[in-house]
């Protein structure tokens, strides 16, 4: 097989994170040690207050580690200044959130064509580009309703086209059908698995959502701010048959 | 920027408000302002029993020329330094507000200096509409109010140039107000790590 190489796109080393609260030391992520492979579909499981959504923003460069070391392509993340780290996000990751954030007083397509202004597009670039990403959603027609206009299957897919905007390296979904119904969560991740067939994009996504089990590679189990297993997906299947 | 204007328009009210501290403070100054220019213009082509008038009216000439006293400054001063509190008190209500949208633009690349230039250039909108509003009140009170102690020749002298003045210079003051206003939250909103920004529940 002539398989090209393939990087770690994201590495964690001894990742440690302490919160304060009040006089209290909260001590969220104990110790992860991880690597996560280009093109991968990666699934957090875990259940809430495990320390998940903190991984996860270790992950997207959105939070500092209180001690180890995050690499985003081989870059410690804690070198770059903000300059670079601005440059990280709206580049090399895109983000999907369990409460959509989308900016309310802006259309579809403003949103949609935002992190190309701060990549520094020009417009009609960055138009052209913001409607195609609407269709691959499916939501060209709808491109200048506001997100309050819209479903919450919807504004999510919105979310999705903003996340790919800049043709990111890794998507980042923290609990991406979390606030969604049953078929349009299906949607969602469907939607996010054409993406990384398809795109080779890297999905690592936060969640509890066991649909999201299907069709994931490889599934991180995290208790307590640890590790606690990793499964590939052959393996998984089975044990998924035997609960069910 | 189109940004700011339009989430000026959709949170009209709250700017309303911030808007409004700045067209008081603005009116006040500019009423005192203009009052003068008014009287001064009067005075020059006044007769005698017209200056009776003005100055039985209260107002108090130094020199054939009516100008500031010392109590009118602070007054205005005063007033202008409790509006700047004001301005920074409503920002910072507006940035807690939106410290999700914040985080948002962050974790889509924007830099620090873009998050303070959206606040930035909505202050600047908002001072020149508190400007605008409250030179507009002050002038219209200060003629109002002395054309009903000296009559007609209030209009009649109406000094076009000075109130334009008046006016522009009511302009700058609403906007360097709001601007100095709005700086200390604007920096408070940009330092924020967007991790910390988004956490926060709306």
């Amino acid at each position: 097989m002539d398989r090209e190489i393939v990087h770690n796109v994201v590495r964690l080393s001894e990742v440690t994170k302490v919160f304060k609260m009040g006089g209290l030391q909260v001590e969220a992520l104990k110790g992860i040690d991880f690597a996560i492979k280009a093109g991968e579909y990666l699934s957090i499981m875990g259940p809430s207050g495990s320390g998940k959504s903190t991984l996860f923003n270790m992950i997207g460069a959105l939070d500092k580690p209180t001690t180890g070391r995050v690499f985003i392509d081989e870059v410690d993340v804690a070198q770059l200044d903000a300059y670079e780290l601005a440059w990280l996000r709206c580049r090399k990751i895109g983000y999907i959130f369990q409460t959509f954030n989308l900016i309310q007083v802006m259309t579809a397509i403003e949103n949609v064509t935002l992190p190309m202004i701060f990549a520094g597009m020009s417009r009609d670039e960055y138009l052209e580009k913001g409607m195609e990403l609407l269709r691959l959603v499916g939501l060209a027609e709808r491109y200048h309703h506001k997100p309050s206009e819209l479903s919450g299957g919807q504004q999510q897919r919105v979310a999705v086209a903003r996340a790919l905007a800049n043709d990111p390296a890794i998507i980042l979904a923290d609990e991406p059908t979390g606030n969604l119904d049953l078929t349009t969560g299906e949607e969602i991740i469907s939607l996010l698995k054409q993406l990384s067939t398809e795109r080779k994009v890297t999905i690592i996504s936060a969640t509890h959502d066991i649909k999201m089990l299907n069709v994931s590679d490889r599934v991180v189990w995290i208790r307590d701010g640890r590790i606690d297993r990793v499964e590939e997906r052959a393996k998984l299947k089975i044990s998924v048959g035997e609960v069910v | 920027m189109k940004i700011s204007f339009n989430s000026i328009k959709v949170r009209f009210f709250r700017s309303l408000i911030t808007t409004l501290t700045l067209t008081l403070a603005i009116a006040f100054v500019a009423y005192i302002r203009s009052g003068y220019e008014l009287l001064n213009a009067i005075w020059t082509h006044a007769d005698l029993s017209l200056q009776e008038r003005i100055l039985a009216g209260g107002y108090e000439a130094v020199d054939g020329r009516f100008g500031t006293s010392p109590k009118d400054t602070w007054l205005a001063i005063l007033s202008l330094i409790v509006c700047v509190v004001g301005i920074v008190n409503a920002q910072l209500m507006a940035v807690t507000e939106r410290f999700r949208e914040i985080g948002t633009f962050k974790c889509l690349g924007a830099l620090n200096s873009f998050v303070v230039r959206i606040f930035l250039v909505e202050a600047f909108y908002q001072g020149l509409l508190g400007g605008l509003s409250g030179s507009v009140v002050g002038i219209v009170v200060s003629t109002v109010s002395i054309a009903w102690k000296v009559g007609w020749p209030a209009f009649r002298w109406w000094p076009f140039t000075g109130m334009l003045l008046t006016l522009g210079w009511g302009l700058f003051m609403a906007a360097s107000l709001s601007l100095l206003g709005v700086i200390y939250p604007a920096l408070v909103a940009a330092r924020m790590q967007p991790a910390v920004a988004l956490r926060t529940e709306q």
